[in-house]
């Protein structure tokens, strides 16, 4: 069915330059912000399953989403280190450690605006069982002494966070002695500190969450069954890569609906844009119409002719507005979790998925706008077309 | 040359509405045209002579009477069939040349062949023998817009005679053109007429573009006069 050939569409968009680059520009800036919302929203969940390891579990208080909520109480985590399911050290000792999260409120280098830090007192074990955490300047603290490592999030953006540095909580004064990396994962915004001191110093009498690792990662389910079962433990069991996942749950979704809600408004004023540059190229076009159809080109030829067009244009506005999205990728974005209260530092991700969803919505857009002009071509009477030149 | 009739119109008629009012634009029209003819159509503006063009090129549908050309009855195909027929039996030449300006003048001729079976090869063989019939052969990489009236006519008549068409239609061929082009294109459309055989239709107002057809036709009113 296409006979007329796409160099035709596309030298039609060449000839009119300047209304393709405006109508194009238009679904270009849709396509930017279509874009640019979902590579947030794919970032935070990207940052936050990352955070997490297939092979770790995270036991929480039944009923709530983050440690910043939960509770475990000693006599429950006692209960839990002698499941046999959690895989020993090279000590022989359970890969387990009970942590407890805090929320305090730094404030920040740039303008000096308080904002929210996860504060997460960790034991021995921490490091070894998120290999993705990497001292990458100074030293770990002393056990038992008022120091804290800070990741490097928190380092470059908060004002006392970098090494040598103090910040002051807990009614104490805690020296930085050690920056961490744990790439573009949660814990990168994180304060890391010795368990039982920030649980002195915060006057918290229970851990908030456990974490260890599986001997066997197929035990996952039967394990998970058995303490959520047991009516000593109020407890859950989490894969922690689903425990961060649904950490990111509320707030993508939310982007998500933000950023599809405005595109649909957008794209609105971009579908008439090229409603009305495709109307306007067909009625200059009407003679040259009439010719073709003379010549023996059906009316689905001149459909199909007008729709290419329409959704060339539609790519090349797509394609643009990818285009300029991707440098996206280059900035980092902080901002407060709604799920954990805390400041999470994440980058835009583009991901195929993404890229494939922005050119199919700007073809959309493309299709839309040039649907009716080009049933308009298709429908001419041929005598009538002809007698326009 | 002359054999049986390659076009027989029978009893035409057509009319147009304009809002109440039914104007009759052609009545009771009858006419044979050999194979191999050069016929001109004459007649004031309104006479009706483009609509009879348009019924013979099966652009357009009569109220009654029959179009045979050959041994089809064109008033009686469906819209698709008479594209197809169009494609394979019709060459257009217009007033205005129509042709696509973001095509050049080889990619304007091509244009009725992508409408057939040809390989990419044949229909550049074709197409260049078209443009080199009407001696364009240094102009095929030309855009309409950088070529003359009288050239841009040219390619018209190439893309007219490219796909080898029983029947050639010419509305007012030479109606935008200066003297010297327009005689240049009816020299062009007699030679097509004598040495190649084709058959010609030409609608025209101008008499000198007349002289050049073997009959000429004269309506008025919508009606055929003999004379």
């Amino acid at each position: 069915m296409i006979k007329i050939p796409l160099s035709y569409s596309f030298r039609n968009l060449v000839t009119r330059r300047l209304t393709t680059t405006l109508t194009a520009s238009g679904m270009a800036l849709v396509v930017f912000v279509f874009a640019s919302v979902m590579m947030l929203a794919e970032g935070l969940r990207k940052t936050l399953i990352t955070t997490g390891s297939y092979d770790n579990a995270v036991v929480i208080r039944k009923g709530t989403v983050s440690e910043v909520m939960s509770g475990v109480e000693k006599n429950q985590a006692l209960l839990i280190e002698t499941q046999p399911e959690i895989a020993l050290g090279e000590d022989g000792s359970p890969l387990l450690t009970k942590e407890v999260v805090v929320i305090i409120s730094l404030n920040k280098r740039k303008d000096d605006q308080p904002s929210n830090v996860v504060i997460r007192g960790v034991g021995d074990k921490s490091l070894s069982l998120r290999p993705q955490v990497k001292l990458v300047q100074g030293r770990m603290p002393k056990p038992g002494s008022a120091e804290i490592i800070a990741g490097s999030s928190i380092a470059q953006r908060f004002k006392g966070g970098g090494i040598g540095e103090t910040l002051s909580f807990g009614a104490r004064e805690w020296t930085v002695t050690g920056i961490f990396d744990a790439g573009n994962t949660g814990f990168s915004s994180e304060i890391w500190g010795d368990a039982d001191l920030l649980m002195q110093a915060f006057r918290r009498p229970v851990y908030s969450s456990m974490t260890f690792k599986l001997r066997d990662s197929s035990e996952f389910a039967e394990l998970k069954q058995r303490i959520e079962n047991d009516p000593r433990l109020t407890l859950e069991l989490k894969r922690e890569t689903k425990y961060y996942e649904e950490q990111s749950a509320m707030m993508a979704k939310f982007l998500r609906i933000l950023g599809i809600s405005l595109t649909i408004i957008f794209s609105i004023g971009a579908v008439i844009g090229a409603m009305i540059t495709m109307y306007a190229a067909v009625a200059g076009r009407t003679p040259e119409i009439g010719a073709m159809r003379a010549l023996g080109f059906g009316r689905r030829n001149i459909l199909f002719a007008f729709l290419a067009e329409a959704l060339l244009l539609g790519a090349i506005g797509g394609c643009v507005g990818l285009f300029f999205a991707s440098f996206m990728q280059l900035l980092t974005i902080s901002t407060l979790n709604f799920q954990t209260f805390s400041e999470l530092a994440f980058t835009f991700t583009l991901t195929g998925e993404i890229a494939a969803e922005s050119l199919i919505f700007s073809l959309l857009m493309g299709f839309a706008g040039g649907v009716l002009p080009a049933f308009r071509a298709a429908r001419m009477n041929i005598v009538d077309a002809l007698r326009s030149s | 040359m002359l054999s049986s009739p390659l076009v027989a119109i029978r009893n035409l008629n057509k009319s147009y509405s304009r809002g109440s009012q039914i104007i009759q634009v052609l009545s009771d029209i009858n006419l044979d045209i050999r194979e191999g003819e050069f016929l001109a159509l004459m007649g004031p503006s309104g006479s009706g002579k483009s609509t009879l063009l348009n019924l013979i090129a099966g652009i357009d549908k009569p109220d009654s009477g029959s179009v045979n050309i050959g041994s089809i009855d064109i008033t009686t195909l469906s819209e698709t069939d008479l594209a197809h027929w169009r494609a394979n039996h019709v060459g257009f030449i217009f007033q205005f040349y129509n042709l696509i300006p973001v095509l050049t003048a080889f990619e304007n001729v091509e244009l009725p062949l992508l409408l057939t079976s040809l390989s990419r090869k044949e229909r550049r063989e074709h197409a260049e023998a078209a443009l080199r019939a009407v001696n364009l052969e240094d102009r095929m990489e030309h855009y309409p817009s950088q070529l003359s009236g009288g050239q841009q006519q040219r390619v018209a008549i190439a893309r007219a005679v490219v796909t080898d068409p029983a029947i050639l239609v010419a509305d007012e061929p030479t109606g935008d053109l200066d003297k010297v082009s327009a005689t240049d294109i009816l020299e062009l459309m007699r030679r097509l007429n004598y040495e190649l055989g084709k058959t010609i239709i030409m609608v025209t107002h101008d008499p000198r573009a007349a002289e050049k057809a073997r009959i000429v036709k004269h309506l008025e009113k919508g009606i055929m006069n003999e004379h």
